[in-house]
């Protein structure tokens, strides 16, 4: 696989009805890499997500994809690049894992074509890939919380896209689970150098796992960058409106936000324990 | 997965592959039964009657050969009843399984809503008020049943179609056209009454070649659209924006989807009448039986076929009396209708 493809957004206005959600948005998303959207809730950051997947048309300026504007080009030629998982994905009733995961294979199929040699492998490197092998014969609905997350992440490998992007994966999961997502997501991009782009909630997790670090306030980018420079307390204030501590992360010297919150404050935390 | 050794990645893909070959496989010889079940109720009809007549004589009579009594009981009479059967049933089926499919709701299917019953009293009204038959009869339900989908799915926009929403004023919309249908039978002429009553209870009653062309020449247009878009409808299942990241031109399938299957309904409510419940029965009947996971159209429609053939034999013989097709059918509907509003109230949906 390739990671040249370029991904950005131009003046990128975007809204709902006579609703604006982002307004004037510039972004350019690094090929190859891991990158992180963060952002308080309703911050328009899955919106802006929805409408780099091609399924919301820009008020104002465009998403492009490699030099062309990504809502003029046709819906099955941007399938083959690039991958997206919804955040609420729906599974028909009483689907077998292994028939889900091969409807990723959905654009590169013709439309009298048989199943080829070439989706089985592409479905079976998919399952093995998320650890999902043993499902194959199970029905989605008798599955986990993450054990389905890993299914949608599954066919949207089986895809075989050079960019994949993501809306809140890690919601619903408990933190073993995102934390095994997001490992699942950061292998991807280490052996077949997937760029990856998803909205998260959790700001220590995004500083842990990105590679690029986008924070969004009131539909503009307020920061972007290295997590390490775009993670700042100044950020979290400007962003959620929260006052925090910054520490090294322990285990990868990332930073990582520790909210103060109104209570239980009786000593001054010590800044730069580690 | 560059770590695992080669051979172990053919073991894994042969096993995922086979998996998938297997379902295939299982789904592929349910709906080979299903096909024989329909050859068989469709076979049976041509025999079966005051007369009965051995599969040899039928046989000859369908090649052609006169046979003395048989050419007109089973050439004229039972076949095209027979013929007109089988393409309502496979009509109604797939028509109503697309529906269902698409709004991803048992209850969506096109005569609960109401598109059989738009196509139903534009067929009453243009024959008893303006005395139109056979074509042009067709023409007109097909014509007003668009207009029927294109006002409920009006009426139901808002920020996009909500299933629920659509049902209810579907519903609304269906008991409004049924009492157009009631008020212009009450006012018929004598003479048009038994035509007339058709559309009340659809039925196989005074069935010709004439009713089976155009329904024939819908079927084979309509029904390869809809298997052409069989993949969109399929995918579409995963929801309107998985859809569109594998690919799928979703406004554009949705609507032509639609479009096609109203077309397809309301020609079989234009040739039979509205044959109660076989559109919102054969679909879930068929995900029973071949089992949920793959494509449901080609077995939806097999079965709307069997159900219909089926109602249309017991409605005939079962009893002293001859009913149409559709009293059949709706003794078998109307049940389901109330056990599917029982279960969704019971697992706390609002639909």
């Amino acid at each position: 696989m390739t990671t040249d493809h370029q991904l950005s957004a131009q003046g990128l206005g975007l809204g709902y009805g006579d609703r604006t959600v982002v307004t004037d948005l510039d972004l350019v998303v690094p090929p190859g890499r891991v990158t992180a959207i963060v952002g308080a809730n309703a911050c328009g950051k899955s919106t802006l997500l929805r409408s780099m997947a091609r399924l919301l048309s820009p008020r104002e300026g465009r998403v492009v994809l490699d030099g062309e504007d990504l809502h003029r080009l046709p819906t099955k030629q941007v399938a083959r690049t690039l991958g997206l998982l919804p955040q609420a994905p729906v599974a028909p009733e009483g689907i077998a894992v292994g028939d889900l995961v091969g409807r990723g294979r959905q654009p590169h199929q013709r439309m009298f074509a048989r199943w080829s040699a070439e989706d089985d492998t592409a479905v079976a490197a998919a399952l093995e890939a998320t650890g999902t092998t043993e499902l194959a014969d199970r029905c989605v609905d008798e599955l986990s919380g993450g054990q389905r997350q890993r299914v949608w992440i599954a066919m949207a490998l089986a895809q075989q896209t050079d960019l994949l992007l993501l809306d809140e994966p890690t919601t619903y999961l408990d933190v073993a689970h995102q934390v095994e997502v997001l490992d699942l997501l950061l292998d991807l991009n280490a052996a077949h150098g997937t760029t990856i782009v998803m909205v998260l909630h959790d700001l220590n997790l995004a500083a842990r796992y990105a590679d690029h670090l986008i924070a969004m306030a009131d539909g503009r980018v307020y920061a972007a960058g290295d997590p390490g420079e775009v993670l700042t307390a100044e950020t979290v204030r400007a962003v959620f409106g929260l006052e925090c501590h910054v520490l090294p992360d322990p285990t990868s010297g990332r930073p990582m936000i520790l909210p103060l919150g109104r209570h239980r404050a009786s000593a001054p935390v010590p800044v730069g324990v580690a | 997965m560059s770590a695992v050794p080669v051979p172990q990645v053919a073991a894994r893909v042969a096993q995922v592959a086979a998996g998938r070959r297997g379902r295939a496989r299982r789904r592929r010889s349910v709906t080979g039964v299903l096909l024989l079940v329909v050859v068989a109720l469709f076979a049976t009809s041509l025999m079966v009657g005051q007369t009965f007549y051995g599969p040899g004589e039928v046989w000859r009579v369908l090649i052609g050969e006169p046979v003395p009594g048989a050419s007109f009981t089973v050439g004229e009479l039972r076949l095209p009843r027979a013929t007109l059967g089988l393409l309502t049933g496979l009509a109604f089926g797939l028509g109503g399984v697309t529906f269902q499919t698409l709004l991803r709701n048992p209850l969506a299917s096109p005569d609960v809503i109401g598109i059989s019953s738009g196509a139903s009293a534009a067929a009453v009204v243009a024959i008893v008020v303006f005395g139109l038959r056979d074509g042009a009869v067709s023409l007109v339900a097909v014509a007003v049943a668009l207009a029927t989908a294109a006002v409920i799915y009006g009426l139901s926009y808002r920020h996009g179609v909500a299933g629920t929403r659509l049902i209810l004023i579907g519903i609304g919309i269906a008991a409004m056209l049924n009492s157009v249908v009631s008020y212009v039978i009450v006012r018929a002429a004598q003479w048009d009454l038994p035509m007339a009553m058709q559309w009340l209870n659809g039925s196989l009653n005074n069935a010709t070649w004439s009713d089976v062309v155009p329904l024939l020449a819908a079927l084979v247009l309509a029904g390869g659209v809809l298997l052409l878009l069989g993949r969109a409808l399929d995918t579409l299942r995963l929801g309107d924006d998985t859809a569109s990241a594998l690919g799928i031109a979703v406004e554009r399938s949705r609507l032509l989807l639609i479009g096609t299957a109203v077309v397809l309904i309301a020609f079989g409510t234009a040739a039979t009448g509205p044959i109660a419940f076989v559109a919102f029965l054969a679909g879930p009947i068929a995900a029973r039986v071949v089992g949920p996971g793959g494509s449901l159209q080609v077995p939806a429609a097999l079965m709307g076929a069997t159900l219909v053939l089926a109602a249309d034999l017991v409605g005939q013989f079962l009893f002293d009396t001859r009913y149409p097709a559709g009293v059949i059918t709706g003794v078998l509907g109307a049940p389901y209708l109330i056990y599917l509003l029982i279960r969704t109230n019971r697992a706390g949906g609002s639909l």
